[in-house]
């Protein structure tokens, strides 16, 4: 198991940079999960990590052994794709032993680390299975374990789970983690849901045109977005968004929008105390807002979605599209006006002009 | 109310006129075919009475005997055996030869992607739509300072030469409609270029390669003009065997040998057929369902 850093690197794409100046410190043992849109350069950075790219500046470190331009095999990372990319033709038994005969292994040798990797991924019933006779779960336990027999010093995920069904996402995700838990191993997975990326990692670095926007603990990135992508990305349904302005209301700041007013109480602002005039965006997620009176705005009922144990109630509040959560027995009609109180949790206020971070609430 | 079925029309004109087309398209095809076939069986009595569809009232295998053995081909009288063997030791070697270099070749297109790589590419492909006739006299003038004009290298590497565009092309396409991440995961696994090659990829080509053979063994096995200006005199292929045979007219036209030595010539393109027909389907439908 190994630490990962990559400092200042740069990854271009048939000339188009897609990949500049990028800084990242993964930690052993650590479930690092690289979250961001299709395009974002998640999977590039993956490659780039696992040498099928070759990269155009900087470095990448695994194991304190500097492997920016070490051949694929000599990087000992264990990969695993989208697909699994099982070898069909192969046997559970040879997928698993395949790298270590690659390697000319002692085939004593190969017998035992095959035994013990089926061992601990509970594979030993489906040895002599082709990968065609598998679950969509025992196919990830092989696509895992090839790079276990190896004793590969990192694995690298590449969206394992998306295509599949709802359910059995669910519970390979599950799996995975409790894999995670009981290997330790250092992972480092590219993914584009930010469930999965909520629930698996230890960290979550969101990446967007080829830059980390924000690193951080699950919760943090969630209570704590560095700016409003980061803000709009996480989540579902979406942070909601209102434009306005702060002013100063006997020397608490407020937030103020037309058609509705509230004091920001306790509000961290950073090194910068607010000013009257800022032109800020207010950020709250559906489930800080209450259908209840004290209203502090209210919004017209566009579309109500149930979800089963709740619903999703969308209005028009200001020009903007607004979504609160209401509970599964709430009857709420189209074009009803409705008031939205505040729950609980921190509010989010963010810069107009450059979307980052310009306060929280406590 | 529940609506009523439409009714069955067994006597659909449409259904009836696909079905006359199917079987006049049969006939035209098997008639000649049965004119051959019963002339091959008549003695040539029988034969100038000129009952070209008739059954034969004396059913002989002497003409397929005498095609065989002892019909005159030019000078020599020793029938189409040699040539038969002759085919086979050209076929045998050309086809695993052009099989193994077009799946090489085009595995390497598909996934290494050398420096010029689309650019040889491009020249295989134009290599694949220029007529084998124009080449001709200039690979005689290439290959006579060789000593490989008039030899069985020599026709082996000739028929390997022009099989390369369309071998390359099918084995590349295959290759590229794998999924990529199966080769970047063997390479991250350890594996190099002919580890690779050997125990993932042919494995996964299987069908491919039944076709390839197919088409190769078939295409050389019908070959007649690279046969008659490369092969030499001691390995002409039976195709020229048999042109040879036809033309030798001694006296009489033997029409029964004639036609015997047709069927013998066009047998082995039949059995490959009737027999990798249906393997060949198996590999295509295993293909389709592999996971």
């Amino acid at each position: 198991m190994a630490a990962v850093s990559v400092r200042n690197l740069r990854v271009a794409l048939g000339g188009q940079p897609v990949i500049e100046a990028l800084d990242l410190e993964v930690a052993d043992g650590e479930f690092l999960v690289l979250l961001g849109p299709s395009g974002c350069g998640k999977s590039t950075l993956l490659n780039a990590m696992a040498g099928l790219l070759e990269v155009s500046g900087g470095s990448i470190e695994i194991d304190g052994v500097d492997q920016t331009w070490a051949s694929p095999r000599d990087r000992n990372i264990g990969m695993v794709f989208q697909s699994y990319a099982l070898y069909p033709n192969m046997s559970v038994a040879n997928n698993l032993s395949f790298g270590l005969r690659a390697r000319g292994m002692p085939r004593a040798q190969v017998e035992e680390r095959v035994q013990r990797a089926a061992a601990l991924l509970q594979l030993e019933p489906l040895l002599a299975r082709k990968p065609a006779q598998l679950s969509g779960g025992q196919r990830q336990r092989v696509a895992i374990g090839r790079a276990l027999v190896r004793d590969a010093r990192v694995f690298l995920l590449d969206e394992p789970l998306s295509n599949l069904d709802a359910n059995l996402r669910a519970s390979l995700r599950r799996e995975l983690k409790l894999l995670h838990q009981r290997l330790g191993a250092t992972m480092i997975y590219v993914t584009h849901d930010q469930v999965e990326a909520l629930t698996l990692a230890s960290r979550i670095a969101v990446l967007h045109k080829g830059r980390i926007q924000q690193l951080g603990t699950p919760a943090e990135v969630y209570a704590r977005p560095a700016n409003r992508f980061v803000a709009g990305f996480m989540g579902s349904p979406p942070m909601n968004f209102l434009e306005g302005t702060l002013t100063m209301n006997g020397g608490v700041p407020h937030f103020t929008a037309p058609g509705c007013e509230f004091e920001l109480r306790d509000c961290d602002f950073g090194a910068a105390a607010p000013m009257a005039g800022e032109a800020v965006v207010l950020g709250v997620r559906p489930e800080q807002l209450r259908i209840a009176a004290p209203a502090a705005w209210s919004g017209v009922v566009t579309l109500v979605e149930p979800m089963g144990n709740h619903q999703v109630v969308w209005l028009e509040c200001g020009g903007a599209s607004w979504s609160v959560l209401a509970g599964s027995d709430a009857r709420h009609q189209r074009g009803e006006r409705l008031p939205l109180a505040l729950a609980t949790g921190s509010i989010c206020l963010f810069r107009a002009d450059d979307g980052t971070l310009r306060g929280v609430t406590a | 109310m529940k609506a009523a079925r439409p009714p069955r029309w067994y006597a659909d004109p449409a259904r009836l006129g696909l079905a006359a087309l199917a079987v006049s398209a049969a006939a035209f095809f098997l008639l000649p075919l049965y004119v051959m076939a019963i002339t091959s069986l008549k003695p040539m009595e029988e034969i100038r009475l000129g009952h070209l569809f008739s059954w034969p009232t004396q059913l002989t295998l002497d003409a397929w005997h005498a095609a065989w053995i002892s019909a005159c081909t030019g000078v020599a009288c020793d029938g189409v055996r040699g040539g038969f063997w002759n085919s086979v030791s050209i076929v045998l070697p050309s086809t695993l030869i052009a099989i193994t270099l077009g799946a090489l070749n085009g595995y390497a297109l598909a996934y290494w992607r050398a420096r010029g790589a689309a650019l040889l590419f491009g020249l295989l492909m134009i290599g694949a739509f220029i007529p084998v006739q124009v080449l001709m006299f200039p690979l005689v003038r290439m290959l006579g300072p060789l000593h490989l004009v008039g030899s069985l290298a020599g026709i082996v590497l000739v028929h390997v030469i022009f099989s390369m565009p369309i071998m390359t092309l099918i084995f590349r396409n295959h290759f590229a409609a794998l999924p990529r991440e199966l080769f970047l995961a063997a390479r991250l696994d350890g594996a190099g270029f002919l580890r690779i090659f050997v125990l993932l990829m042919l494995p996964l080509s299987v069908p491919m390669l039944v076709v390839a053979a197919i088409m190769q063994a078939t295409g050389v096995w019908n070959d007649y003009i690279l046969g008659l200006v490369f092969a030499g005199r001691e390995h002409l292929p039976m195709t020229v065997q048999l042109n040879n045979l036809v033309n030798t007219t001694t006296g009489t036209k033997l029409y029964n040998v004639d036609m015997a030595a047709t069927l013998l010539t066009s047998l082995v393109p039949l059995a490959i057929y009737v027999i990798s027909g249906r393997w060949f389907v198996r590999g295509i439908a295993a293909g389709a369902v592999r996971g």
